[in-house]
């Protein structure tokens, strides 16, 4: 099963995705860190600029990653009550 | 309202300039997150499921128009325009950014708010009746009690770091709007045979993983020993309640495993040795702290019949006002329950319109209530239709109190990090459901917790809903039979769970079961299940 790392910024709380070489914002730029995970947060955590990281198991669908977890859909597009709000991530119907 | 003097703000200031140095620190990484964390709780700052979240005290859930304005201001500078109104009394902000906390609590202390005390495990934010000095069955105004403990409590060096949060309620009524049977201490206001003022002491109650209703350890506590008295209750708890489980460290625990009589044996033990050390405040200290809760001057001359004869005005006159101790006035309250709204939001421009109204109707006071409503405590009936109409056009006139669609709502998984399941559809969807037959059903409180921590409250519901995690899904428990009033009970499970849909199809069934076995129109809910019992509405859901 696919793992992707996640976490929240430091300066502004903002959910996080690791993108390859750099966070992003959207879930969509994720890419899947798998055995590598533990190694990443490893390095990232001495830098004390990402908080709670941790790795999250998603499914690839024909749309992009689909986290397994209802809370993690919800960090990834935002409150399900708020679509005004919510990231391109993935539709707020697919909470 | 009470004002700070100058210790308040020295104080208050004092913490804005730590925490800016703190946060100053933490962003050049001069402290790690380790160390910074319990920092930023301690000034009610949480990281949740998007950003920061901030918490706000409003002690006893008091505030002016200048304050609300300035709670607007924050939502409109620092959120995306709104903020939450909780069942702790309190406004939490969803979208906060760690750089910008230093301002904004120097923003806060300003108009004398802050934030500390709003997490960790000391004494809480104090709560207490929203309709405090302006309801005709009150024996004495609370709010004055509930101020002097929150001196005491502010920063109590002895209680930072209790084994456990603790929380407050303080009513000046046999009706109880605080809850009081549900918090760790809660105190009711009566009279002894002289007419003397004095406490009613009840310990160890409770919502949470393990709800519990408190005790009564004293009948009558005189007001002069109330102060000491309250000390010797958390010395007892700091030192025997439990610091190796945090699900057994509550002071309910500890009063249940002891037997209240032999916790009220202990306190008395102590308070025997600390009252002598000259805690408690001298009568006049007590008397310059109540000088500041005056009401305003009432015109006792207020007419008190008035023109009705708009049915929606009359309607909302009938449900969401209530008696005034003087009879030209009333109390309101405002409902944040708008069907197919998040109930408890208000944006900052409808913050700024209700501190407008503040300002003009009510004496330049609101309340929040713990069922995330606010109330203008002082309005004259002769201004009740101009009020309502500025409301109307606000979207704030919903006419729902204490009925249906005025339902409780934690923020759930939506936003918080401690959430199992969401909860706010559920409102949502609950209150849209509920709405168009709602004058028929009458009083009906229905609470929605996300947790088992139940900040929805889902355990004094007379209909209350739990969401749990089902091996990654979201299912939702249905339960029967709480009140958080006068007459507290523990609503129960009812049997097992439901999906999002389900649950809402349950409540329906249940609704419907209670039609067919009402004694009458004028019975309760509640009244009807406590008569006929949970099989009824068992049968009706599960068949």
């Amino acid at each position: 099963m696919p793992r992707l790392l996640t976490g929240n910024r430091l300066e502004t709380g903002d959910v996080l995705w690791w993108a390859g070489s750099d966070w992003s914002l959207h879930l969509r730029d994720a890419v899947a860190v798998d055995d590598e995970g533990e190694a990443l947060i490893a390095r990232q955590l001495p830098q004390e600029r990402i908080n709670d990281l941790v790795l999250i198991d998603v499914d690839a669908t024909p749309d992009g990653w689909r986290p397994r977890s209802t809370r993690e859909r919800v960090r990834a597009v935002g409150p399900s009550v708020r679509p005004d709000f919510a990231l391109p991530s993935l539709p707020v119907d697919a909470i | 309202m009470y004002r700070y003097d100058e210790y308040d703000q020295a104080i208050v200031d004092a913490r804005v300039a730590e925490f800016r140095d703190q946060v100053e620190r933490r962003l050049k990484n001069e402290i790690s997150e380790e160390a910074f964390k319990p920092l930023r709780l301690m000034n009610g700052l949480y990281l949740q499921l998007h950003a920061y979240m901030l918490r706000v005290a409003i002690p006893y859930g008091t505030v002016d128009s200048r304050q609300m304005r300035m709670l607007a201001h924050i939502a409109r500078r620092y959120d995306r325009g709104y903020g939450h109104f909780t069942t702790r009394q309190n406004i939490q902000y969803n979208w906060m950014k760690l750089e910008e906390m230093p301002d904004l609590l120097a923003d806060l202390a300003s108009v004398e708010m802050h934030a500390f005390q709003t997490s960790g495990n000391c004494i809480r934010n104090i709560s207490s009746d929203q309709f405090a000095a302006a309801a005709a069955d009150e024996i004495a105004d609370p709010r004055p009690y509930a101020e002097l403990l929150r001196q005491w409590s502010t920063l109590h060096p002895e209680f930072s770091f209790l084994p456990r949060k603790f929380k407050i309620a303080v009513t000046g009524s046999t009706i109880d709007r605080a809850a009081i049977k549900l918090h760790d201490i809660g105190l009711e206001l009566v009279q002894n045979d002289a007419g003397e003022i004095g406490l009613k002491v009840l310990v160890g109650g409770g919502m949470g993983r393990t709800p519990m209703l408190g005790h009564v350890i004293r009948k009558y506590l005189p007001v002069a020993d109330y102060l000491s008295y309250m000390e010797a209750i958390l010395r007892v708890y700091n030192r025997h309640g439990r610091r190796d489980n945090i699900y057994k460290a509550r002071i309910k625990i500890l009063v249940n495993d002891l037997g209240a009589a032999e916790f009220a044996r202990q306190v008395e033990e102590e308070w025997a040795l600390v009252k002598p050390l000259g805690l408690d405040p001298p009568p006049s200290e007590l008397a310059r702290i109540a000088a500041h809760f005056a009401p305003p001057v009432l015109d006792a001359n207020a007419p008190v019949e008035i023109d009705q004869s708009n049915p929606d005005f009359a309607n909302w006159v009938t449900v969401n006002t209530h008696p005034h101790k003087a009879p030209g006035y009333a109390i309101v309250t405002i409902s944040l329950k708008a069907p197919g709204e998040i109930p408890g939001d208000a944006s900052a421009d409808q913050m700024d319109i209700i501190a407008d109204l503040a300002q003009r109707y009510a004496g330049d006071e609101i309340r929040v209530t713990h069922a995330q409503n606010l109330v203008l405590p002082h309005v004259r009936r002769a201004d009740l239709f101009d009020l309502w109409q500025v409301l109307v056009s606000a979207g704030l006139a919903t006419a729902n109190l204490d009925r249906a669609s005025d339902i409780i709502s934690c923020p759930g998984l939506d936003y918080c990090t401690l959430a199992n399941a969401r909860s706010i559809p559920i409102a949502q969807k609950l209150a849209v459901k509920l709405a168009p037959q709602e004058a028929d059903l009458g009083e009906l409180k229905i609470k929605v917790s996300g947790c088992i921590n139940g900040c929805g409250h889902h355990h004094a519901g007379h209909i209350g809903i739990l969401g749990v995690d089902r091996k990654g899904e979201e299912n939702y428990q249905l339960l029967l039979g709480g009140s958080g009033a006068e007459d507290a009970t523990l609503a129960k499970i009812l049997g097992p769970g439901f999906d999002e849909n389900g649950i809402v199809a349950a409540v329906e069934k249940v609704i419907d079961r209670y039609k067919t076995l009402r004694a009458d129109p004028a019975e309760r809910f509640l009244d009807t299940y406590r008569r006929v019992g949970a099989e009824p509405f068992k049968e009706a859901v599960y068949g």
